[in-house]
């Protein structure tokens, strides 16, 4: 199998799937001819045809209406929003319209739409280019949201969330879009040809939404991450000297809380990390069912680590992010308390 | 398929050149200097949407200024305005550098497209405000804010206004009368109406004027602008400047084969001027107009200024990737620099001495400007900006968990 970074391996399951459904048409700015500015849809216009892949007016409200309208056709969109900080002006057309079609036309129209996104900072990208706002969609009923962590996972995921039948945000970490950084920012980063999750099948395979990984097994105390932050979660692992099971959620609604659970139930301490604002995170929504269906057998308060409640600081990057640092700090403090 | 109808197609725009062909502007119509009527200030919108098909234009070329919309401006002012943007060029220059030499993160030029800004901060008065796009630097250089500041904030260093919070040219300066700049595309054109607005509740008698590129037409709050700043009779400029391109998309994508920019203004009940970007004359007189129009109570104009992106759209950016490598030398609307510098000689106000002195000026105003900056520091070298500083400025008061969240940084 071929050695794939996250790029390239997205780009196969756009391609599998060009090629194996005509109803599946990709658009976005800067995604055609270019092939996008992180260079994910490169080649697929050349190959597919310029029906099939093609670039859009800058309007993000656009994009996201227009593949509503495709797919309650009957097309399956993907659409990319060049950047999750630039997905507000979308964001009506995301909540109140795509997330309720099926409920308020009791199933009579659908959006099997997918729109990717990349997102999370450690590039230097200040306030416009390092958002994570994944809790802005698990909190509206009717979004699938998903994050994958490694090559491998984003092929069959991205895969997966073009067949399902409702809409999918798929956050694409970008920080790791070449290597599995690990919140060392003053080491260089592995690529990903290092790494085994970047085997990646040429051709179709899913890797089901809805299912977590349990990236690294341990009994002390569990972790639960997401894109970047699963190998923030590993490094800190190894780091700290502790038997920590690191869980890679992959999908955060619907959740995997089985998963979850079992591992809380058997670690009885959970450290929760989130690249994300602190206040309102996708993090408090798994302190909260954590704490509702393992309170009997925590030892210890659940721990968050997450962004400051500022703004993403451009001079600040590696004060603001949350690095192996404070996860080691937390998860001390989790296993001492 | 029902019977005696076609089937449907998808239509995509492309551009007639890609990478390795020749630049081809064929296409392009460019009407004689000075043949575009001068209306009234007062005059009906509707009256002269055919403007906005057109092409305003005063330097012939010979670079002899022509017909009605010749602003009549003595050397002076025009000296100014060409010293501001050779030093636009030259700050840009360096700056581009400074990114490649690892001292920032990011940067973008405007080459090409001096006139823009600096005309146009010209033709207005220094109360003004300016809601910017990210490639207007030339208002900040025309008022004469200082290279070393811009520096700093480029550079996120311990002198950066901005506390390095901000992306590298995301300026802010309320002294100078210059909008803090926003990543988000085309969220400063509703600001403007809304401070233009607030202008005329006060009863007061500035005016706001505001910057898009041809790809951010295609956002919601492009519209919003227009159509709040006609229904509110708002005194704003709202600018469209159309460099061909947005990053890799030509401004087909964005409409521009169906109509242009400046006559989606007919539809709001605005003027639309359409006018040649790389003549300064032509900026400088359309604003000018606008400026009138909009401080006699008639409300805004829209201004498409048609220029031509000369480089990539940052330093991210390679444009050989998406268009002919040689499209900028084949722009048939020549640089603004150079346009303007010829008809200064024309006028026998400026010559060739002069000119390399005004350069080698500029360039050693901007090393001087950049070795102070690089002494305080560069972006992670140096001094930086005050760690500690990093929670103020969320709220006006600091609420608890800010304090508590401070606190875990231990600043
Ligand atoms: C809301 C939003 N969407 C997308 C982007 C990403 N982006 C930054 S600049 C740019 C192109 C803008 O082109 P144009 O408006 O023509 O301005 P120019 O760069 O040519 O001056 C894009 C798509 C953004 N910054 N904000
Ligand atoms: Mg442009």
């Amino acid at each position: 199998m071929p050695a794939m970074n996250m790029i390239q391996a997205l780009n196969s399951a756009l391609d599998v799937m060009l090629a194996r459904d005509p109803n599946v048409l990709i658009f976005g700015e800067d995604v055609g001819y270019f092939g996008g500015v992180f260079r994910v849809t490169d080649g697929l216009q050349k190959k597919h045809g310029l029906t099939r892949c093609f670039d859009t007016p800058i309007g993000e409200a656009g994009i996201v209406g227009a593949a509503i309208g495709m797919g309650a056709y009957g097309l399956r969109p993907v659409v990319e929003i060049q950047f999750a900080d630039y997905i507000y002006p979308a964001y009506d057309q995301l909540v109140s319209e795509a997330a309720r079609l099926r409920y308020r036309s009791a199933g009579d129209f659908t959006v099997p739409m997918t729109v990717r996104t990349p997102y999370g900072g450690g590039i230097f990208g200040g306030q416009t280019h390092s958002q994570s706002p994944e809790a802005l969609f698990t909190h509206v009923a009717g979004l699938k949201t998903v994050v994958p962590s490694t090559p491998y996972d984003a092929k069959g995921l991205l895969i997966a969330a073009i067949e399902d039948d409702d809409p999918v945000i798929f956050l694409e970490p970008k920080r790791i879009y070449n290597g599995p950084f690990n919140g060392h920012h003053d080491q260089p980063v592995q690529p990903w040809n290092k790494h085994p999750a970047s085997d990646v099948p040429e051709g179709h395979y899913t890797v089901p939404l809805g299912k977590a990984n349990v990236v690294r097994e341990g009994s002390a105390i569990t972790i639960l991450s997401y894109g970047t932050m699963v190998h923030v979660a590993l490094a800190s692992a190894e780091e700290a000297g502790i038997d920590a099971e690191v869980i890679d959620l992959r999908t955060l609604l619907p959740l995997d809380l089985e998963t979850v659970v079992a591992s809380v139930e058997k670690t009885g301490r959970c450290v929760i990390l989130q690249e994300a604002t602190l206040t309102s995170g996708f993090g408090a929504e798994l302190a909260a069912l954590v704490q509702e269906h393992c309170f009997y057998h925590l030892e210890a308060p659940i721990e968050r680590v997450a962004g400051w409640d500022t703004p993403y600081p451009h001079a600040f990057e590696w004060d603001y992010f949350p690095g192996p640092r404070r996860v080691i700090e937390a998860m001390r403090r989790a296993m001492e308390a | 398929m029902r019977k005696n109808r076609v089937p449907l197609s998808l239509r995509i725009p492309a551009p007639s050149t890609r990478p390795g062909d020749a630049p081809d502007f064929s296409g392009m119509v460019v009407p004689k200097a000075g043949t575009v009527e001068r209306p009234p200030i007062d005059v009906s919108p509707r009256a002269i949407a055919d403007i906005s098909y057109s092409l305003i234009r005063v330097m012939d070329d010979d670079g002899k200024a022509v017909g009605p919309w010749d602003p009549k401006l003595d050397a002076a002012l025009l000296i100014r305005g060409l010293k501001a943007m050779i030093l636009t060029r030259a700050y840009d220059d360096r700056m581009y550098r400074a990114q490649r030499q690892g001292k920032t993160s990011f940067y973008m030029k405007c080459t090409g497209e001096e006139a823009v800004a600096v005309a146009q901060t010209l033709a207005i008065e220094r109360d003004d405000m300016c809601f910017t796009s990210y490639r207007q630097q030339g208002v900040l250089i025309t008022r004469e804010y200082p290279i070393v500041q811009m520096m700093n904030q480029v550079y996120s260093n311990a002198a950066d206004p901005l506390k390095g919070r901000q992306l590298p040219i995301m300026y802010s300066s309320k002294d100078f009368g210059f909008f803090s700049i926003s990543g988000n595309l085309g969220t400063q054109f509703p600001q403007a109406v809304g401070w233009a607005m607030a202008s005329a509740y006060k009863g007061d008698d500035r005016i706001a004027i505001s910057w898009v590129g041809d790809g951010t037409t295609a956002e919601g709050d492009f519209h919003h602008a227009l159509n709040f700043a006609s229904v509110y009779r708002a005194p704003v400029i709202l600018n469209v400047v159309n460099n061909q391109w947005a990053i890799s998309s030509f401004a087909g994508i964005a409409g521009a084969g169906e109509s242009t920019f400046a006559s989606r203004a007919t539809g709001y009940g605005l003027p639309g001027l359409r006018v040649d970007g790389n003549d300064f004359l032509a900026v400088y007189a359309a604003t000018q107009w606008a400026a009138e129009r909009a401080r006699s109570n008639h409300g805004a104009t829209l201004i498409e200024l048609f220029t031509y992106r000369a480089e990539g759209h940052s330093t991210s950016d390679d444009p050989s990737r998406y268009r002919p490598a040689d499209e900028a030398k084949a722009w048939p609307l020549g640089d603004p620099i150079e346009r303007l510098k010829k008809h200064l000689i024309a006028r026998g106000d400026w010559s060739e001495e002069l000119h390399q002195t005004a350069v080698k000026d500029a360039a050693e105003q901007v090393r001087a400007a950049n070795a102070e900056a690089s002494a305080i520091g560069t972006l992670g070298e140096g001094q930086g900006p005050d760690r500690g500083t990093m929670f103020d400025d969320v709220f006006k008061e600091m609420p608890p968990h800010l304090r508590r969240q401070r606190q875990q940084v231990g600043v």
